[in-house]
């Protein structure tokens, strides 16, 4: 706590020194926007810092002049002289308490109630400064360098490394003078000593920036009587210091947001169903050349309606903004001056929020990443450039040249020809089996086009992992584990989509950093979920007999497994093309309209995964979340209790797995269109007025299987005739009659009709009826 | 109005480089080959600390053969340092900047790079532009 007074100390004497233009230009000039929004940022950066650092004087006075240099902002307010002596009173007496904070020394309050009534609207009264000076100012433990010192510094120390690892190269070509060596000696140790210091001047562990969550986020909730858990992961990633510096408002930022407008409070969170606790998770994670630093929370998204309204009410065009695609409402969040909630608290403020916070994080060169589930959560992702940071890579040689991969990408590195691996060509393409996992296997050589180097040696294979999936890579050698300062390329080097960066190691050679997804995706590795299953089902014909079937994740979550020969293929479809028709999903592929079935829910998502089942006559398709793997299915599988969707269950690796019933399905979700004209009982409609029947009855003949006929044709006989019971039997009865009739009560006991809406029973007398013939 | 031009031989031919463009003339040691990238793309070379692009100015001017020259202009595009092969330098020298004469009809990539004459003691020199030859970065123009 105490570092972190001692940084707010120091940022907020400094944001004053180089505010004290401002104010005078302020002063003379009170119209001029810019300079009072810089004064409204700095009273506001005050005001959240002094929130968690628990300093209510302050926090007091900067909410008080935040408030009415907001009103000034949006222009409810013309800023006079009383207002701007008022304010410029405020700034000066943050100073003294800063100083007062910092020098231990008391500084009493009296005036400040004054000075804050002297903000309000219409008082001419210039508050009297309080006498009180701030004292000394404590001497400074620390000292805030700039960084371009601090950058010349650091390239300082590379030409020391390489002047001396040219020196020490030149000194091993001829004989050696013991004394030298060993000052050469010395000089090294030093060297590396002092180039470890330097490079930590720049690093941090972004440890510096979470440590104040906990704080933060207790008080935050306790103040809005939420009540909060935080998870915090990734504390030991380590980040540029400047950057840390420049993250750490935005991060501020979101995290009151997520707490003050994401989650709700306990009773509202009990009665959607959800734990009181809400929980707010940040965590910080290297992912190729980029930091993620991930604030998600379970509270209730963002309402981009509620956006739109707030939008219109500040004057914007209704038409434009409901014409903007889901993703562009969710960025109206950024717009400037907008706040979703409706009153303005002490906590987030008044929406200086989000358009602040991705300015802040543009600036360093990052973007900002909503993921917004509405009702569920909101999750942020701030990727921030690895540029200037360090990291651990591991150094291969293919064909005499060397390459470095992040080490985080590299699972395992293993050699070719032990015995736990195996090397198959499938279909011109080389595959990787080790302990039961199947992968594409690159070879960096080939993908990059150099002539591999001719050695002894066995090849090493690193195992990498990218999103999308894992492959493996074979190198000629692998090297070394080194920590490397990466600096993006020129584009004419980062065009060709492998690499992430350059670096000069010590040996004073430049060398890639390769980008381990670019590889996959110049090689042409796809891994989509079509890709990998083409993959596994080579696999799984090449492992074992048995049935072999598809474990898949269903969309509510299950694994289930499905039999492989009832899956056709599994299809990716836009959410898009599926619909709720005629009383039932029904998706749209290659063309044709194929029933959808699904257990879960099918909304919501933007693209699905769908099962095409086949039998000899019907498609079907099944939606489910992904499929995860081809298995061979147990003989021992437990049978259902009850018919359903659910055939059984097998125990796969331990773990129960139930086995859907594609009998079940077809049956249930199957179009009946399976039977031509002729096989189907024909059913003549008789007497219908206006078409009742045709329009309400006919649709359930024909999915239960029959033709419906209006008129005969010559020679055609009727297998049932469907009649009204009001009208009168007109034909000679030459097929048994089934009567609907409009009652829901049978007239009496030589009554045989049925009631025009019992679907079930229709069909029951329909069958009686053809049956008997 | 005179100003500063470096003279220097690429493939045999002499050019003029505005000096504004040229942070330094260095010999370059070892150069990191990078795969996959454009031909013109002679790799990475270490200077001092830094990390420079190196070109094979030779290519990049759409003439045949490879550049075996290690002598290089380092100069600064969109903040990426890059060293310009070339096989040696003349002269530094103010001249003054003329126009092309019309119906001299270079190749493409000549034509793209250059920026006008310079004479020196009667003979025309082509002026050109640096940056045209950074692989990429002609895409751009």
């Amino acid at each position: 706590m105490d570092d972190l007074l001692q940084e707010f100390i120091a940022e907020t004497r400094e944001t004053l020194e180089a505010l004290s233009g401002e104010i005078v230009a302020w002063e003379a000039n009170p119209d001029d926007k810019s300079r009072l929004d810089a004064i409204f940022r700095f009273v506001h950066t005050v005001k959240g810092s002094c929130g968690f650092l628990d300093l209510p004087r302050l926090a007091r006075l900067s909410h008080a002049a935040e408030d009415a240099l907001a009103q000034v902002r949006c222009g409810e307010r013309t800023p006079d002289t009383g207002l701007v002596n008022a304010v410029l009173a405020v700034v000066d007496r943050i100073g003294e308490i800063v100083e007062a904070i910092d020098s231990g020394e008391s500084l009493d309050d009296t005036g400040e109630d004054l000075l804050i009534a002297a903000l309000a609207e219409g008082t001419d009264m210039i508050a009297a400064a309080p006498a009180g000076v701030g004292g000394q100012r404590a001497p400074a433990r620390s000292v805030r360098l700039n960084v371009d010192l601090l950058d010349r510094m650091m390239s300082g120390m590379s030409d020391m490394v390489l002047a001396r690892n040219e020196l020490a190269r030149r000194m091993r070509e001829g004989n050696i003078d013991p004394a030298l060596e060993a000052a050469l000696e010395r000089l090294s140790l030093t060297v590396g000593e002092m180039r470890d210091t330097v490079t930590r001047t720049r690093m941090q562990k972004i440890d510096a920036l979470f440590s104040a969550l906990p704080r933060m986020v207790r008080d935050t909730a306790a103040g809005l009587g939420k009540s909060v858990t935080l998870h915090v992961e990734g504390s030991d990633v380590e980040l540029d210091r400047e950057m840390i510096e420049m993250m750490r408002d935005p991060l501020v930022h979101i995290v009151r947001n997520s707490i003050d407008h994401g989650i709700e409070l306990p009773a509202a969170r009990r009665n959607s169903g959800k734990r009181e606790n809400g929980r707010l998770n940040v965590s910080a994670r290297q992912s190729g050349n980029q930091i993620i630093i991930e604030i998600s929370d379970d509270g209730r998204g963002i309402d981009t309606e509620k956006l739109i309204a707030k939008m219109v009410q500040n004057g914007g065009d209704e038409r434009q903004l409901r014409a903007l695609s889901d993703r562009g409402k969710l960025e109206l969040v950024f717009e400037p001056g907008l706040s979703s909630k409706d009153e303005v608290s002490e906590i987030s403020g008044r929406g200086v929020g989000m358009d602040v916070v991705r300015a802040a994080i543009e600036q360093i060169g990052g973007r900002v990443e909503l993921d917004n589930n509405p009702g569920k959560g909101l999750r942020i992702a701030i990727h921030v450039p690895l540029t200037l940071s360090i990291i651990s890579a591991i150094v291969v040689g293919a064909g005499g040249q060397r390459f470095a991969i992040p080490r985080q990408a590299i699972e395992e590195i293993v050699t070719d020809g032990s015995d736990a691996i195996r090397i198959d060509t499938i279909g011109g393409v080389e595959v990787l089996t080790v302990r039961e996992r199947r992968m594409p296997m690159l070879n960096l050589c080939d993908v990059l086009g150099i002539e591999p180097a001719r050695s002894e040696s066995r090849r090493m294979i690193a195992i990498v992992s990218v999103p999308e999936g894992s492959y493996a890579l074979g190198a000629d050698t692998v090297l070394d584990t080194e920590e490397l300062v990466i600096k993006p390329a020129s584009p004419a080097v980062m065009s060709c989509g492998v690499y992430a960066g350059q670096t000069l190691p010590d040996s004073g050679m430049p060398m890639l950093l390769l980008d381990c997804a670019g590889l996959a995706s110049v090689a042409g590795l796809d891994f989509s979920s079509d890709g990998s299953r083409e993959m596994e089902e080579e696999a799984a014909e090449a492992a074992s007999p048995g049935i072999p079937a598809l474990l898949f994740q269903d969309l509510d979550g299950v694994r289930r497994a499905v039999p492989l020969a009832a899956v056709d293929r599994v299809e990716q479809v836009d959410a898009v093309n599926v619909r709720f028709a005629a009383g039932r999903f029904r998706v749209t592929i290659d063309g044709r309209i194929l029933p959808l079935a699904a257990q879960g829910e099918i909304q919501g998502r933007d693209r699905l995964n769908v099962l095409r089942l086949k039998d000899d006559a019907n498609e079907i398709s099944y939606a489910i979340n992904e499929a995860i793997d081809i298995i061979v299915l147990p003989e021992d599988v437990t049978p259902a209790r009850e018919a359903g969707p659910v055939s059984g269950v097998a125990l796969l690796d331990g773990e129960q797995v139930e086995l859907l019933d594609v009998l079940w399905v077809f049956d249930t979700h199957a179009d009946r269109d399976g039977m031509g004209d002729e096989e189907r009982p024909v059913c003549l409609i008789q007497g219908d007025e206006g078409g009742w029947m045709a329009s309400f009855v006919r649709p359930l003949l024909e999915t239960s299987g029959y033709r419906v006929a209006f008129e005969l044709a010559p020679g055609e006989t009727a297998s049932v005739v469907l009649s009204s019971d009001d009208a009168p039997p007109a034909l000679a009865e030459a097929a048994p009659v089934v009567r609907l009739r409009r009652r829901r009560v049978a007239a009496g006991a030589g009554d045989d009709s049925v009631y025009r809406y019992d679907r079930a029973g229709l069909l029951r007398a329909l069958q009686a009826k053809t049956g008997k013939r | 109005m005179a100003h500063l031009y470096l003279v220097a031989q690429i493939a045999g031919r002499a050019v003029a480089i505005d000096s504004n463009q040229v942070e330094s003339v260095v010999d370059i040691g070892g150069v990191t080959a990078v795969p996959l990238a454009s031909a013109h793309v002679r790799g990475l070379a270490a200077l001092r600390s830094r990390v420079v692009t190196v070109v094979d100015t030779q290519s990049a001017l759409g003439m045949p053969g490879v550049s075996d020259a290690r002598r290089a202009v380092i100069t600064r595009v969109d903040g990426h340092h890059y060293a310009m092969l070339v096989d040696a330098l003349d002269d530094v020298a103010p001249f003054e900047l003329l126009p092309l004469a019309g119906g001299v009809a270079l190749g493409p990539a000549w034509r793209a790079a250059g920026r006008g004459v310079v004479e020196r003691d009667g003979e025309p020199i082509l002026a050109i532009d640096l940056a045209s030859l950074v692989p990429g970065q002609a895409a751009l123009n």
